[in-house]
């Protein structure tokens, strides 16, 4: 292959390294006002009034918008769509949006806000778990199962009971993930146009620009044919701008209202109030396991801290439920999760999506049970692997499964053998693995249309244009379209121009969300170029008298294509791409399919100070099964990324508030790792060519975060024989195991009790081994308890 | 209720005259009244490094700048690093190996990067660390940035 493998410069390489990238907030448009949003002060109250009119009085005012006047809400989800644009009757988080205005400036709009009034009446604040599964007198959303759960789900596949009684070993734990957020260093910012003709157009830094054009249709109540979205080049999303939010549509009806064009661009203290990041997951897990390591079955319930709207929070609920079958063979499994309403921003998917909680919990328990069986870790999970073609216990289909080699690369790279417990008292090491989806398996709104489409015009002047929904934020979707097309095409990549993102121009595409990208455009872009090739491939047979395959390589590309376009007109094709149908019948078996799945195994070397309980990491060896590095150079910098974030969150990253406000909601104060805290990293991609992905291609820029965190806290207990059973693993958490180990008690940092919730009756489904056939034999839809 | 202030200021070697008001700072003068849209802006209160110039060569936070503070000095930001077509060493250096991303802290980064050469033609790994201890990046876990600033100080092979 020509293109395929080579670590090619990204196609917009060049235009990111001299500032030549228009992002959201570079657009600048004629006659232009500014908007900004007077936010909720308070975590939870009703609105009594809003006096708005010395701010409308004020000189340079040009519109001011208020909940009332767009009463229909929005969400990312069919089921939760909770949101209004601007609260209407009450505030459910400090930062909530509730009047927008747009001014000649900036400055003149942050005055006007400050004119602004609100009478609230305050409500009590739920701000935690334990509150949050407490009946409530003031539920923060009317829609609730019960009081402020929003949510419940429970399966159970085989009798995990009778597997957890003829088990030799039942491992009880509760393990705890604290919340963090994307931290994308792009504020989001969006511009919006408003045409007389009836014509709306908005530039926004989405991930999801399909989605945002569905809710502004919903809103603003306009054929969705009448408006253009155009997601620009995302200065990072991580999955934090995934969400239709407040402000893309308030400036899209601020700019309807004034009939000028309208910009907002967030404050950083706002993006901290968007959020959508990573809930905080309480977890309760067993596992049984034989004396010989083999695993006889889990089960495993979540108790989520929502913040105050859905979000995509019931997919999270599903998530982290999904993939704990993927990677260990378990011959049962039962699942109970539930998802709390908070008063705090909402939560969402953040790279990983509600599955690095549970891999947490999950690959710290392993390491515990294989302490207490004397086996290697690795040789534990090396006896439990999932073989590939096979069906989970919940019907999840794993095709290739690269995981034994990068176990086996781990070990051998980072000197496992001759390091763990062998190393110094204070220096460790630890190991962890997840798997990861390669992009969802059903779209977020029920359709049977293909979830990627492909254009590519090619003209007489020997330009190839590939037009695709998809959306760059980073991870160089647009460049994989180039390589893919010019690959099959057999030209350069350089010669082909890419245009995406913008729903005026580009056939849909779902979204840089699910780690979907590269498999399913690429498919539909291979498709795509496969038929303009074998137009080629005629004309030039045609014209030369030559059998048809490969003809078109016989003469230049120009000519080929002039020879085409003289012989079928004017040249387009189209790709497309839908997944396969999941094996999974049963209601709610629609989040964790995946037409494949990567997999990752990470193994830290860390160095804890006894004294001081700060951690130093030393090295990080990570592989990941990727299937075919479409790009090495990019695929690296994938797996970095991932684990540079995944370190974040093991050591310091977390989301905390305090009398209802967010405590850190500043970069300054939210702590990540800069330049000076990273290690080095040494990745291995392990390539085998997965039959569903694009020249065999997996995903890789979310899987390799999954084992970082994880595999920190078993390396702590390598070096000081603690264990921290939550994250972050804090120089506070880690000196009071080690005072408590000290004082003779349990040398552990963690949750030690999990609350009494009242999760629905399990839905039966009996695993493949035991004859199911993906649907549930108990009822075809859930019964309730308590209402 | 304010009014505006004429600022001369010198950028990327070009004189340059422009009317703003006096609490705005070079952040939004540089993107809003000039035009220069290179400079990015992460969070506008001096902590993230996003929005890193050379004043004098030396990195210094746009958002923290008044324009009234400058006259007189020399401005470097990244619509003048490549010369004409020729992009920097560091510039290619940070498209060949995949050291921007998203590409939305590159220019400050970049920036950072080049003023460290021009002191330091060799920096260690830890040197390189700690120039860019003020600089987030949220995609690259660094390591990519740390290897093209080595490549650029080493030379093309």
């Amino acid at each position: 292959m020509k293109v395929i493998g080579k670590p090619l410069r990204k196609v917009d390489a060049t235009s990111k390294c001299i500032g030549q990238t228009v992002f959201a907030d570079d657009i600048f448009l004629p006659g232009m006002l500014y908007a900004k949003i007077l936010r909720s002060t308070r975590p939870h109250a009703v609105i009594r009034s809003i006096d708005t009119s010395a701010a409308e009085s004020l000189d340079g005012v040009k519109a001011v918008l208020l909940g009332a006047e767009l009463p229909i809400t929005f969400g990312i989800l069919p089921v939760s769509q909770d949101e209004h644009t601007l609260a209407t009757d009450k505030v459910r988080y400090v930062g909530e949006p509730v009047v927008a205005l747009a001014a000649l400036d900036e400055e003149t709009a942050e005055e006007a806000i400050r004119r602004i009034k609100v009478d609230y009446e305050d409500l009590p604040p739920v701000m935690s778990i334990t509150d949050g599964v407490k009946p409530a007198s003031s539920p923060i959303q009317s829609y609730a199962e019960q009081g402020n759960i929003h949510k419940t789900v429970s399966f159970e596949f085989g009798d995990t009971s009778a597997a957890l009684e003829k088990a030799d070993l039942v491992l009880d734990d509760t393990f705890f993930y604290q919340g963090n957020t994307h931290l994308p260093m792009e504020q989001h910012a969006s511009v919006a146009a408003w045409h007389p003709d009836g014509k709306l157009t908005l530039w926004s830094s989405t991930q999801t620009p399909h989605y945002v054009h569905r809710a502004l249709a919903r809103v603003l109540e306009l054929p969705a044919s009448r408006i253009q979205v155009i997601a620009c080049p995302n200065g990072g999303g991580f999955g934090g701008k995934s969400d239709p939010f407040s402000h893309e549509i308030a400036v899209a009806k601020l700019a309807m209202k004034s009939g000028r064009p309208v910009k907002i661009a967030l404050t950083r203290e706002e993006v901290f109030y968007c959020h959508r990041g990573r809930h905080p997951v309480l977890m309760h897990s067993k596992l049984g396991v034989k004396k010989d390591g083999k695993f006889t079955g889990l089960t495993f319930q979540t108790i989520l801290d929502g913040g105050a709207y859905g979000s995509y929070g019931v997919a999270s609920t599903y998530y982290t439920g999904a993939l704990q079958t993927t990677t260990y063979h378990l011959p049962t499994y039962k699942f109970e999760g539930a998802r709390l309403f908070t008063n705090k921003p909402p939560c969402g998917p953040k790279r990983g999506h509600g599955t690095p909680q549970p891999r947490f919990g999950m690959e710290i328990q392993i390491d515990k049970a294989a302490e207490l069986l004397g086996i290697d870790p690795a040789e534990l999970r090396l006896r439990n692997l999932v073989p590939a073609n096979s069906l989970t216990a919940n019907f999840l289909t794993i095709r290739t499964i690269g995981l034994q080699r990068c176990i086996e690369r781990v070990v051998e790279a980072s000197g496992w053998k001759d390091k763990f417990r062998k190393l110094p008292f204070g220096r460790g090491v630890g190991l962890a693995c997840s798997c990861y989806l390669t992009g969802a398996g059903l779209p977020i709104y029920w359709n049977n249309m293909p979830q990627s489409g492909v254009q590519l015009k090619l003209d007489r002047s020997g330009l190839v244009t590939v037009f695709c929904g998809s959306t760059e934020i980073g991870q160089g979707s647009d460049s994989i379209l180039a390589y893919i097309v010019a690959e099959v095409l057999g030209i350069d990549p350089s010669s082909i121009r890419v245009v995406t993102a913008d729903t005026d121009l580009t056939p849909v595409d779902l979204g840089s969300y699910s780690s979907r990208v590269t498999l399913m455009t690429g498919n539909a872009a291979i498709q795509a170029a496969e038929r303009a090739r074998a137009m080629l491939d005629e004309a030039v047979a045609e014209e030369l008298k030559i059998p048809k395959e490969g003809a078109a390589s016989a003469v230049d590309f120009v000519k080929a294509i002039q020879l085409a376009e003289a012989k079928f007109g004017t040249l387009g094709t189209v790709g497309s791409y839908t997944p396969p149908r999941s094996a999974a019948k049963y209601k709610g078996g629609g989040v964790g399919p995946s037409p494949t799945y990567s997999f990752s195994a990470g193994v830290v070397e860390l160095e804890v100070d006894a004294e001081t309980g700060i951690i130093r990491v030393h090295k990080i060896w990570i592989a990941h099964d990727i299937g075919r590095a479409i790009n090495p150079l990019l695929a690296i910098g994938q797996v970095e990324g991932s684990v540079y974030m995944g370190l974040g969150e093991a050591l310091m990253e977390e989301q905390e508030f305090r009398l209802g406000v967010h405590k850190t909601p500043s970069m300054l104060d939210y702590k990540s790792p800069t330049s000076m805290d990273m290690c080095p990293v040494e990745t291995i991609l392990v390539e085998e060519p997965d039959p569903m992905g694009p020249f065999g291609a997996k995903e890789v820029g979310q899987g390799p975060l999954l084992p970082i965190p994880p595999a920190v806290c078993n390396a702590v207990y390598d070096a000081v024989g603690v264990r921290i059973d939550e994250i972050p693993v804090t120089p506070e958490k880690i000196l009071k195991a080690l005072k408590a180990k000290a004082q003779g008690k349990d040398g552990r940092y963690g949750p030690t009790a999990f609350p009494a919730i009242e999760y629905r009756d399990p839905m039966f489904i009996l695993p493949p081994w035991e004859g199911g056939d993906g649907r549930s034999i108990n009822q075809p839809e859930y019964t309730r308890k308590g209402v | 209720m304010r009014s505006k202030q004429l600022f001369r200021l010198t950028i990327n070697g070009e004189k340059r005259e422009v009317a703003a008001y006096p609490s705005r700072t070079l952040l939004e003068v540089l993107r809003e009244d000039l035009g220069l849209t290179g400079t990015k802006h992460g969070c506008e209160v001096g902590e993230c490094g996003t929005c890193t110039v050379l004043v004098d060569g030396q990195p210094a936070l746009s958002c923290l700048l008044l324009p009234g503070e400058l006259e007189g000095q020399n401005i470097s930001t990244i619509e003048g690093m490549a010369d004409g077509a020729n992009l920097d060493p560091l510039q290619a250096a940070f498209a060949d190996l995949g050291a921007a991303q998203c590409g939305y802290c590159t220019p400050g980064i970049l920036l950072v990067a080049k003023a460290l050469l021009k002191e330091n033609p060799s920096p260690t790994r830890s040197e390189i660390e700690e120039a860019l201890g003020g600089n987030l990046c949220r995609c690259t876990g660094y390591l990519k940035i740390f290897e093209a600033i080595e490549l650029a100080a080493g030379g093309r092979k």
